[in-house]
């Protein structure tokens, strides 16, 4: 290990007597004064959102209304806080989409336990929840602040969906066999 | 008007300063109070206090937002808050001296004022100006110091009647710190006292006096003593801080390493005197400084304010001459709060040696300098 | 050459290690041994191989030799005798062991095959993941993370097969999802016996169905779904309701007869989701009736019992009553082994008379016996009773009109169904002790709820006298006490000594008191069970007949 000396000058006169560093710092804090604030008024002004960002997870349709998720409960195993509660369903045979069976009967998100990790979105094989820009949560209660199925609809909205699996699914279900 | 205040009995006449003296100083350190928050906030790059807005005066339209921006409402809501809070009295402490220290506090700083020339007004009758002040005695700047220095008791009372650690440690900064500043600032003065009073029977510590020599002609006449003794102002300034415990001078409160120095104990409406009493202390300490070296009421250096109102209506003189003069008293008290939000704080044993081995050598050395200065001058 | 020792063991080298295994063995399970997995869907270790799976394709390899003077041919590199190996590979499950026989399982060659076969299972292999009930389970999703690409190179459009097939009562058929492995046919041809699965079609449009005009509807049809290694078969009532991770495995034992099934009970939170096997090759392989796997239904039934007092509350009231002398004690066939020995020594202290009431129905000759109670040789083995208890109470029945017996005592049991009538019941001071109401609860003075088996441990001995432990799988229904805790605070209450209702010192007691019972405790009863000596009720005219890995004791000595 090599050692470096750190030559210290000695102070002048007027760096001891510290009135022109003081001075310094007054035309400073001035500047700082009489130039615009820093800060944003939070609930008028709200901050610009940035692309990936972290807010409250929801769920979302794909473009023709169809939920997405199907209830694999993967989020509910990776949440760290366990805060995902699913009760799965299976979509009745005569509905729309019978042919993606499963569909969550009930979805909860406790946003009291909910660390906006993102691991749900990252773990999702559907891409039905993500975590969106909204980021401000309150409530009175402790049971407001659980999102149900309903409410993670509502925020989520719908996304645009690229790869409409279970729709080119029943597209080949039924064309049949014979279509290949 | 005057004639009828002239013939009340001297009691009521006094009854009446009083009231005038705290109604004007109370509301000015509960201004000083939103001001210190907005400046700080302004210097930290924040909007500050600008949420409260009071029923009525609230929605104005234009005027209502801009006070709420202001913050004004935030004071009322604050001095309201201070009188509604519940009164709690920790158990360990001794009753009597814990109740007494806040009002010794208060009654030194509304005390002082009355001594302290605010403003002058032109008298017809005698072609001379009067200073706009309460009790216009000979010894001035005496009895300023003499009864603001009474105000050290409080927070001494407020320390030891606390009985727990941090007041007491407060308290007795705050002594030793008052008692040593003490000192340089009533030598600082005394140059600016040799050069007003010319040798002879008729002497005066009058403030008034003070800015009557600084409003003559000539070069030196018209020059205010901040340029005319420079090593004065900066001591008796310096002195200034320290004695109001300002920062970078706050060690009797210290919130990092005091909690809250000699006020830890107090809560509510009690604290809030101490904490109009420090502001109060404040602007009568900026506005003795403009008296003295700051020629008082003189809108400029060898610009005396008389000529100007002289055929001016009484009222008119009077209220252009306070003007002038608040205006630079409250540039300093901006100018506490400037510094207060710029430098941080001196450890202990830096505000002594500071105090003792810097300052008082050179307020010493001063005095020497100026009275001989001045002896060589007045000789020749 | 080593010669093994035995004459019936066959010494293999399955990855250069040296083992000596049974005849008979195929690879797979000779692999098994040395610790070493060979991947494989169409074997079952019960079932017959069908080797269609092609999955746990091996390398074989035999000792060479020359073929003219059978000297066998050295590697001059090593000093050991050379291997021929076979140049293709071959299916693990089919190859049964011969002396000297060599087996690669983790070679390049054999990695490849599996990541081909692998490949083309997943050809036609929906993306149903998600939505799969077996996810977690799937024996297709563990060899994919061993042998899969990752990605797949079929780009070509997937066969569509019927998604949401009924082929029984129990069972939901998903044609998509099956690998075509045919354990579920030879399920229900070699055990079931109930011979209607089978492939229709050809290549890759084969398709599982059922015969035409049939069902999968027999009582073991869902082990079809136990032993699907995909998705394909899947349980109408589990479908859809959690995933397989969530729930936490509890060993029990199946109540609905003497043959006592090994069962896990699978629970998340409180709940029970399914009850599936556990394997025993003693008593029930890997197999279990269907009607065992509805049971835990009863707990979170409507008629359970739900507490009303104190436990100690209603402790005092039904010792004050049980200790007025005429007492008749109903003990029960259902209770553990625990239960019985606690009632029985209740009966002895207060000098009632004990019975237990019979329950039978006809025996499928697989794993339901014709005693439908799980543990009536634990009762003749506590002391409980001494003769095979009767479906009625008749004696009883007398003692009641006589007068003689003026308070009873029910473990669970519906006297009713037991042949008293409404009218004696009334005449007696009634204390029943129980989970469900039913009549007899309706007419008890004193009821004290109690837990379900699926909520408290203890042990049953089945028909071949085997004890076996059950545990506690959920929480108890807040309030209702364990039986065990109810028996031992009555037996307090009525002047006995104080002896603790945990499951270790009511087997200290039991240990020292029940001579065929001696030695045992509840922590060293192995998982399997343990067989006690049951000679001394060898006597007695047992109703079961012939069952998976039972023999009557009768049959057997005739045999």
């Amino acid at each position: 290990m090599s050692f470096k000396t750190v030559e210290r000058k000695p102070l002048t006169l007027a760096e001891r007597t510290y009135v022109p560093q003081i001075l310094n710092g007054l035309s400073h804090t001035f500047k700082k004064m009489v130039k615009p604030n820093e800060t944003l008024e939070y609930p008028e002004a709200r901050p610009p959102i940035p692309e990936g960002y972290r807010g409250v997870p929801t769920l979302v349709k794909d473009p023709n209304g169809r939920e997405k998720c199907v209830s694999c409960q993967l989020c509910e195993f990776v949440c760290p806080p366990k805060a995902i509660r699913i009760k799965p369903g299976e979509i009745s045979a005569d509905a729309d989409t019978a042919h993606v069976e499963k569909a969550p009967q009930e979805f909860d998100i406790d946003m009291l336990r909910c660390i906006y990790c993102g691991l749900c979105q990252e773990v999702c094989p559907e891409e039905a929840i993500w975590l969106q820009n909204v980021f401000s949560v309150s409530g009175y209660t402790r049971e407001e602040l659980v999102n149900d199925k309903e409410r993670l609809y509502e925020l989520g909205g719908t996304l645009p969906d690229e790869h409409f699996k279970w729709d080119k699914k029943k597209a080949a279900e039924e064309a049949g066999n014979g279509a290949h | 008007m005057i004639d009828l205040y002239l013939s009340l009995p001297i009691w009521v006449q006094a009854a009446i300063k009083g009231l005038i003296a705290i109604g004007f100083l109370i509301p000015v350190a509960g201004a000083c109070s939103l001001a210190e928050r907005k400046v700080s906030a302004w210097i930290q790059g924040r909007p500050g206090p600008n949420r409260a807005r009071a029923w009525g005066l609230g929605y104005i339209p234009i005027l209502g937002p801009i006070l709420q921006r202001l913050g004004v409402f935030h004071l009322m809501a604050d001095g309201a808050k201070f009188v509604f809070k519940e009164d709690v009295v920790p158990g360990h402490v001794n009753k009597f001296y814990y109740y007494l220290a806040p009002l010794v506090a208060l009654v030194p700083s509304l005390c002082t004022v009355v001594v302290v020339p605010f403003g002058a007004y032109f008298d017809a009758a005698s072609e001379t100006l009067k200073p706009l002040i309460l009790a216009d005695v000979d010894v001035g700047i005496l009895a300023v110091f003499a009864i603001g220095s009474l105000s050290v008791y409080a927070l001494i009372l407020a320390g030891w009647a606390s009985n727990s650690k941090y007041p007491f440690l407060g308290g007795v900064r705050a002594s030793a710190q008052l008692i040593s500043y003490e000192l340089s600032m009533t030598l600082s003065v005394i140059p600016v006292f040799l050069w007003v009073n010319a040798p002879g029977p008729e002497a005066t510590l009058s403030l008034f006096a003070v800015v009557e020599s600084q409003s003559q002609a000539g070069l030196f006449g018209g020059m205010w003593f901040v340029f005319l003794m420079p090593m004065c102002a900066f001591i008796f300034l310096v002195s200034l801080f320290a004695e109001t415990n300002r920062q970078p001078f706050d060690m009797p409160e210290s919130e990092a390493d005091l909690v809250g120095g000699f006020h830890t104990e107090y809560g509510e409406f009690k604290w809030s005197i101490f904490f109009v009493a420090e502001y109060a202390h404040m602007t009568i300490g900026s506005a003795v400084f403009v008296l003295l070296f700051l020629g008082g009421w003189n809108p400029l250096p060898w610009v005396p304010l008389e000529p100007l109102i002289a055929g001016l209506p009484v009222w008119l003189g009077g209220l252009l001459g306070a003007a002038f003069f608040l205006g630079k008293t409250f540039f300093f008290i901006f100018l506490f709060m400037w510094v207060r939000w710029t430098l941080p704080r001196f450890r202990y044993d830096q505000v002594m040696r500071l105090g003792w081995q810097k300052l008082l050598p050179l307020a010493i050395a001063n005095v020497i300098f100026y009275a001989l200065a001045i002896a060589v001058i007045e000789r020749s | 050459m080593i010669q093994p020792a035995q004459p019936d063991l066959v010494t293999v080298y399955i990855d250069g290690k040296e083992i000596a295994v049974p005849k008979g063995t195929n690879v797979i399970e000779a692999a098994k041994m040395v610790g070493t997995d060979v991947p494989h869907y169409c074997y079952h270790e019960k079932l017959s191989v069908a080797g269609n799976c092609r999955m746990c394709l091996i390398e074989l390899g035999m000792p060479m030799a020359d073929r003219a003077t059978r000297e066998p041919i050295m590697d001059p590199e090593t000093g050991k005798q050379k291997i021929n190996w076979i140049p293709r590979p071959q299916i693990g499950c089919g190859t049964t062991v011969v002396p000297g026989m060599h087996v690669k399982t983790q070679s390049k060659m054999v990695k490849e095959c599996r990541e081909g076969v692998m490949e083309f299972l997943l050809i036609n292999h929906p993306l149903d993941c998600p939505i799969c009930d077996q996810a977690g389970e799937c024996k297709l999703q563990e060899q994919a993370t061993g042998y899969g690409r990752g990605y797949s190179r079929f780009i070509e459009q997937k066969n569509v097969k019927p998604k949401r097939t009924q082929l029984g009562p129990r069972v939901t058929l998903d044609d998509e999802r099956c690998v075509l492995c045919s354990r579920c046919i030879r399920f229900s041809q070699e055990v079931a016996k109930d011979d209607v699965l089978g492939f229709v079609d050809r290549g890759s449009y084969s398709t599982l169905t059922c015969y035409p005009g049939k069902e999968l509807s027999n009582n073991y049809s869902l082990n079809t779904v136990d032993i699907c290694p995909v998705g394909a078969l899947t349980s109408t009532d589990f479908r859809f309701k959690m995933r397989v991770w969530f729930l936490k495995q509890t060993d029990s034992i199946d109540t609905e007869s003497s043959v006592g099934a090994n069962t896990v009970v699978w629970s998340r939170e409180g709940e029970i989701y399914r009850i599936t096997p556990r394997q025993n090759d003693e008593v029930n392989d890997t197999w279990m009736a269907d009607s065992g796997r509805v049971l835990y239904k009863e707990v979170q039934a409507d008629n359970r019992l739900k507490p009303s007092s104190e436990l100690a509350t209603s402790v005092s009231a039904a010792a004050s009553l049980l200790d007025d002398g005429n007492v008749a004690i109903v003990g029960s066939g259902r209770s553990s082994v625990e239960e019985q020995f606690l009632t029985a020594k209740l009966a002895k202290k207060i000098g009632a008379a004990s019975y237990v009431v019979g329950r039978h129905g006809e025996g499928d000759g697989i794993l339901i016996s014709a005693d439908r109670n799980p543990n009536t040789r634990g009762a003749l083995v506590t002391g409980l009773i001494s003769e095979l208890p009767t479906t009625e109470l008749s004696q009883l029945a007398a003692d009641i009109d006589a007068g003689k017996v003026t308070t009873l005592l029910s473990v669970g049991e519906d006297l009713t169904a037991a042949g008293l009538s409404d009218e004696q019941l009334a005449k007696v001071n009634l204390v029943y002790v129980g989970s469900h109401s039913n009549a007899t609860s309706a007419a008890a003075t004193v009821i004290i709820p109690t837990l379900t088996v699926f909520e408290k441990s203890g042990t049953f001995i089945n028909q071949q006298f085997r004890i076996q432990k059950f545990k506690s799988a959920v929480p108890g229904l807040k309030g209702a006490a364990d039986d065990r805790v109810v028996l031992a605070s009555l037996l307090e209450k009525l002047g006995d000594e104080a002896k603790g209702s945990d499951l270790a010192s009511v087997w200290a007691e039991i240990a020292e008191t029940v001579p065929a019972l001696s030695g045992i405790s509840y922590a060293n009863v192995p998982k399997s069970g343990l067989l006690i000596d049951g000679s001394a009720w060898s006597g007695l005219d047992f109703p079961e007949g012939e069952s998976l890995h039972f023999k009557p004791a009768t049959a057997e000595a005739s045999a």
